[in-house]
């Protein structure tokens, strides 16, 4: 008895151990790009082409992050980004949690087969619409303005209007009902009673729309011409142009544009992962 | 919600003998009165999913119903549309040869990235799901690459996949094994694309993480006592428990994975299509012809197959999800 109780234990201890290094094999894995990203962005041309290639860059050559900077109107480019991030994320969370409350608070006629199309939008591959949004866009004199980029945030996306939603069926109804007793209409509800207790769901919508936006490269290549317009993503892509193969100006800028999104992650990791709980337990 | 109104029911039929005239009190609203309150239900209801209704039709309905029409035109955004009948689609399965080098590699890549990234995101959550110290710390480690995406990651990715001071071919050189030139392999040039999207699997494991908390531990206990082993315990309880995130993440993945286009469009240079086309990707093919071109009516003709082909695919895993999507509530399989 006491024999295969021990046995068991030096099993789930070995078995511990090697899931640890499982565990950290698979870090190492994940994390050795990152760490090749920042390396070489602090190593001379002539340390890149070397062979074989350092893991420690020699000398710490930060003015290659200096010397990228200058090279192309990042810092225009930056604030673009930022403009056309934020906007679009205020766009974002406002209208998905007012569909939202829509479809999870208001009974009306129609919802149940509108919210269905609203879930079936997302099996529509987005590059179908892409063309005739694009010329629709044209026609309306949008192009080479963040009008495309921006608007479509503010009519809402199937995935956090579904996200908002299944978050906003926990809150208890008693409430809504006592707040229409009080004579309270909707918008009012929506604003005073629901709003403030969705926060981490709209923390959340907020996060993942200004991750997208940050990452975007689809949006501003088809719409912006004018390189003054340009977000970070596009400008990258055009800046590669410029430097071609000089990897370490390549990789501070790179790092650079990543920086953001890996400190939203660091700051905020606790509501990307509330997002995909509150997707994860849903039956399709 | 419902509450209210069956309580106005029940207490109007009470009451349908006396005439009730007190207005302090709502609950005697008659019927004309209550269907009143439903309308202005349904009023507030459309005016809240306003924003989506116009955004379904002006972005998604109008343009899908508008590039069908296109589709049968030779329209270039300049000239008049003239109808060409089915020229377009005449042309991409007959003419275009490389329609089929694109549909061949955006196949391929779905093939491998999406039972690989599946099966590595479950594998991933089946370690992290374990009451350990530093789990967490692993967690937010492995979920990192999910967030990292864009330009900027597609030239660290150029720069890993380097042929000769790559950090890929340098490990690999480690094992004493020559790596291919990848990018600029037509053979190796997807499979390399296929490993990058492997590298986010992170993003995935966080749907099958949340599931597998959520299974009771009572059914792990019983398992045990029957003297269930951690292989069978995976496969009758974990894996039934959560096929329907499979299935959820197999359907919007084949659907992701099918669209692939910005790795391609930065990795070969603005749209190029990489070392014999093997990096031209369908809907490289069809921005292409699109916006270097301006062939529209053909773009959207190929829109419109994309739109077809994809609709069957998610029509039949929804098909056969009857035979290995367990649900809870409902009878087994």
């Amino acid at each position: 008895m006491s024999n295969s109780v021990i046995g068991s234990k030096k099993k789930r201890m070995t078995k511990k151990t090697l899931i640890y290094l499982i565990l950290i094999g698979g870090s190492l894995i994940i994390l050795s790009p990152v760490w090749w990203m920042i390396a070489t962005s602090l190593k001379t041309p002539q340390e890149i082409a070397q062979y074989p290639p350092s893991f420690w860059p020699d000398s710490f050559r930060f003015s290659n992050y200096l010397e990228t900077w200058q090279t192309a109107p990042f810092t225009r480019w930056t604030l673009n980004t930022l403009l056309i991030s934020a906007l679009s994320t205020i766009g974002s969370v406002l209208a998905n949690a007012f569909i939202a409350y829509g479809f999870a608070v208001i009974k009306f006629k129609g919802r149940n087969l509108l919210f269905g199309i609203v879930m079936a939008t997302m099996l529509i591959p987005g590059f179908v619409t892409l063309v005739p949004q694009y010329i629709i866009f044209a026609k309306i004199g949008w192009v080479n303005t963040y009008l495309p980029l921006i608007v479509p945030s503010f009519l809402g996306s199937a995935f956090f209007i579904f996200l908002i939603r299944q978050f906003m069926r926990t809150i208890p109804k008693d409430m809504v009902e006592a707040a229409k007793m009080d004579g309270a209409n909707h918008f009012q509800i929506w604003w005073q009673i629901i709003l403030p207790q969705i926060k981490p769901a709209l923390i959340t919508v907020a996060i993942f729309s200004f991750n997208g936006s940050w990452n975007d490269l689809l949006g501003p290549l088809l719409y912006l011409n004018d390189e003054n317009l340009y977000t970070l993503q596009i400008g990258l892509q055009t800046f590669k142009g410029t430097v071609s193969t000089q990897w370490n100006y390549l990789m501070a800028m790179s790092t650079t544009v990543l920086l953001p999104i890996i400190l939203l992650f660091f700051y905020f990791q606790r509501y990307f992962i509330e997002g995909s709980n509150l997707t994860g337990g849903q039956k399709f | 919600m419902s509450g209210i109104k069956e309580h106005n029911v029940a207490i109007s039929t009470t009451q349908r003998k006396s005439v009730h005239k007190s207005k302090s009190s709502d609950w005697t609203v008659r019927k004309p009165k209550m269907s009143k309150l439903s309308l202005k239900e349904n009023i507030w209801g459309y005016i809240f999913i306003a924003p989506w209704i116009i955004g379904f039709l002006g972005l998604t309905l109008g343009p899908l119903l508008f590039s069908l029409v296109t589709s049968f035109t030779d329209y270039n955004v300049t000239s008049q549309m003239n109808f060409t009948g089915f020229d377009n689609y005449k042309r991409m399965f007959t003419v275009d040869p490389l329609f089929w080098t694109s549909l061949y590699n955006t196949v391929y890549f779905v093939v491998f990235s999406v039972p690989l990234t599946t099966a590595g995101a479950v594998i991933v959550a089946m370690l992290l799901n374990q009451k350990m110290k530093g789990i967490k710390v692993f967690r937010t480690i492995y979920y990192l690459p999910a967030v990292l995406s864009g330009v900027a990651v597609y030239f660290l990715w150029m720069q890993l996949l380097s042929p000769s001071t790559g950090l890929v071919n340098t490990v690999l050189a480690w094992f004493g094994i020559d790596g291919p030139a990848w990018l600029f392999e037509p053979e190796w040039t997807k499979p390399a694309l296929v490993m990058m999207k492997m590298w986010s699997v992170g993003g995935g494991m966080l749907l099958y993480l949340a599931v597998m908390q959520g299974v009771p531990k009572a059914m792990y206990e019983a398992a045990e006592l029957d003297g269930a082993g951690s292989i069978r315990k995976f496969f009758h309880i974990t894996l039934p428990m959560i096929t329907p995130i499979i299935f959820f993440d197999m359907v919007t993945s084949t659907i992701g994975a099918f669209q692939i286009f910005q790795e391609a469009y930065v990795m070969t240079d603005s749209g190029e299509g990489g070392p014999s086309n093997s990096l031209l990707f369908y809907n490289l093919h069809m921005w292409n012809n699109a916006f270097e071109i301006f062939n529209m009516g053909y773009a959207s003709a190929m829109a419109w197959v994309l739109f077809i082909i994809v609709m069957i695919l998610t029509f039949l895993h929804f098909k056969f999800s009857k035979k290995w999507v367990y649900y809870e509530s409902g009878d087994h399989k």
